[in-house]
């Protein structure tokens, strides 16, 4: 499997993706901004395909547009993760607006499925660097802001009495999230990011007790993922990204019953009123 | 030393007053409930002196310096946290966080962080509970916790938000015996609000009470009396008391109790 050219470059590309949305994805869920994850997806899509339409590589044009959008939102508002109406007319709109170039463009049906649903076999050398270029930026950035992230996350009113801006934090942590989305669509797509950025870090937070296993556990989770998933396509010729989405809800479902069964039961449950015996 | 000077402070929110050339001040290790009805700007308050919200008009001085963001000197309980509760994050990984939290970097504690998270762990006796998940804790359990990260960085002035909210009774005394034990321990000065007196009487210095836009600070058998209620909300109040409880009526209407009803964990 790894003789060919391009395996070889989707599992790096699919390492450097997941090295990165595991971590991101970890603060993205504790924040309970996964929405706005999804929606800055949505917003890439017009990116790439207005970039194919002036004639600049779709990635950048992802990149721009997901980091505006990100840093729109950051400056736009605290809660607006939970504006679930307005983002998703935007979120709808955006992915109209990338019709509509794609439209112009008059581009072939592959392009617009490699952008919504990924191509990660057909990473080619030049857009690995790209990537990991963009990834050792997302995850400098990341390392920068981590520790007022996680104060501002956890306790936003205690961490601005403490001298946290939390609109700083939350710009500078949504253009990482921005960058990561926009790394996360060359595997999985723009429909799909949510797979790798959310899924490993959701699960990991249902199984892991202590922040440092916590992280490690979302991006080992989010590794596994992407491999296999390739993996599995190469043997059973399915598209990869439908088998990472599978990994990724698995995980999930299992973590999540890992967590509920370890939960202390109710003292007094419906069940106390008809004993076994 | 004054914990807290407020001379002829007027708070405006959203071009609404919430408080009108108020006038007090707290002695540097004193115990002092801040009550009055929802809405009444207790929260309000608590941010004023934590340089949040700026004053209109007048003067805020906190630990005898000029109000100022970022004041390391303050510990705050915020009152809204209802969102930390589903979390499988450790009690001590979620009270670490809070440790030097608002410097760049990594989040990984210096030596000196994690000592001073035992410590503070330590002092309101959660060294065990900080071990599980915080789902799996009580609200009295994470009452303990947040009171632990408002102690991180010893600080001389203490804003408690409502840490009564949506306990039983039996762990809202536990609570308040907590944080009396502190305040005296430490020597340093406590703002606790609450929407009821009852859980604090015997343990107060004195109150603050706040409302329609104007504060009275006193003796509780001197604030919590018909006349002064009265003034404060605005309407005639009776001040009943009954077995060593307090009830502030409005005809036969509990203005404490009633009011406060169908709002509990709400912020
Ligand atoms: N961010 C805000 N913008 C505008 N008004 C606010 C804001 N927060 C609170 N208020 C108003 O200020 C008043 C005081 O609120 P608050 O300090 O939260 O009262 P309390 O804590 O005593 O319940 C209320 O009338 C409330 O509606
Ligand atoms: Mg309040």
């Amino acid at each position: 499997m790894l003789d060919y050219d391009f395996m070889r470059h989707a599992f790096a590309a699919a390492t450097i993706v997941a090295v990165v949305s595991g971590l991101v994805g970890y603060f993205l869920v504790l924040r309970g901004q996964t929405f706005a994850g999804h929606a800055l997806a949505h917003v890439g899509f017009t990116g790439a395909t207005g970039a194919v339409l002036i004639g600049i590589p779709p990635l950048w044009g992802l990149v721009l547009l997901t980091v505006a959008a990100g840093v729109g939102m950051g400056f736009l508002g605290e809660r607006i993760g939970e504006r679930d109406v307005a983002i998703g007319i935007v979120l709808a709109f955006s992915l109209g607006l990338g019709l509509l170039f794609l439209h112009f463009f008059t581009a072939y049906a592959t392009q617009v499925t490699a952008l919504l649903f990924g191509n990660v076999l057909g990473v080619d050398v030049a857009t690995l660097w790209t990537m990991l270029g963009l990834g050792v930026l997302c995850l400098a950035g990341l390392g920068v802001i981590a520790r007022p992230l996680l104060f501002a996350s956890l306790q936003p009113e205690l961490a601005e009495a403490k001298g946290v801006s939390l609109r700083l934090v939350s710009v500078l942590f949504l253009a990482a999230v921005a960058l990561a989305t926009a790394e996360c669509a060359q595997i999985v797509g723009v429909l799909l990011v949510f797979t790798l950025m959310v899924g490993p870090a959701a699960a990991a937070q249902q199984l892991a007790t202590r922040l440092g296993s916590g992280l490690l556990l979302s991006v080992a989770l989010a590794i596994a993922e992407a491999w296999l998933g390739i993996a599995l396509a190469y043997w059973t010729d399915w598209p990869t990204s439908f088998w990472i989405t599978a990994l990724s809800a698995g995980a999930y479902l299992a973590a999540s019953r890992k967590a509920r069964g370890s939960a202390p039961r109710p003292r007094q449950g419906p069940s106390s009123l008809h004993p076994l015996t | 030393m004054q914990a807290i000077l407020f001379d002829d402070v007027t708070l405006v929110l959203a071009g609404r007053t919430v408080l009108a050339d108020v006038t007090f001040a707290i002695g540097d290790s004193e115990f002092v409930g801040v009550l009055g009805p929802n809405g009444a700007g207790k929260t309000t308050l608590m941010r004023a002196v934590l340089g949040l919200v700026a004053p209109e008009r007048g003067r805020i001085r906190v630990l005898d310096r000029p109000v100022a963001a970022g004041n390391a000197r303050i510990g705050y309980m915020p009152q809204s946290r209802s969102a930390v509760a589903g979390l499988r994050l450790s009690g001590g990984d979620f009270v670490a966080g809070a440790a030097g939290g608002h410097r760049w970097g990594l989040p990984v504690p210096s030596a000196a962080d994690r000592q001073e998270v035992q410590w503070a762990l330590a002092m309101v006796g959660a060294t065990e509970l900080a071990k599980r998940p915080l789902a799996q804790t009580s609200g009295g359990e994470r009452q303990r916790l947040l009171l632990a990260q408002a102690l991180l960085g010893r600080p001389r002035l203490l804003l408690l938000d409502e840490p009564l909210i949506s306990l039983d009774p039996h762990h809202q005394r536990e609570v308040v015996e907590l944080v009396r034990r502190l305040q005296q321990e430490l020597g340093i000065a406590v703002l606790f609000s609450a929407h009821e007196i009852n859980p604090l009487l015997g343990v107060l210095d004195r109150v603050l009470y706040l409302g329609n836009g104007q504060a009275a600070i006193g003796r509780v058998d001197e604030v919590i009396t018909g006349p002064v209620l009265s003034r404060l909300y605005g309407t005639a109040i009776d001040v009943v008391q009954l077995n060593g409880r307090i009830f502030v009526m409005s005809g036969d209407y509990d203005m404490e109790h009633d009011e406060h009803r169908h709002d509990h964990g709400h912020a």
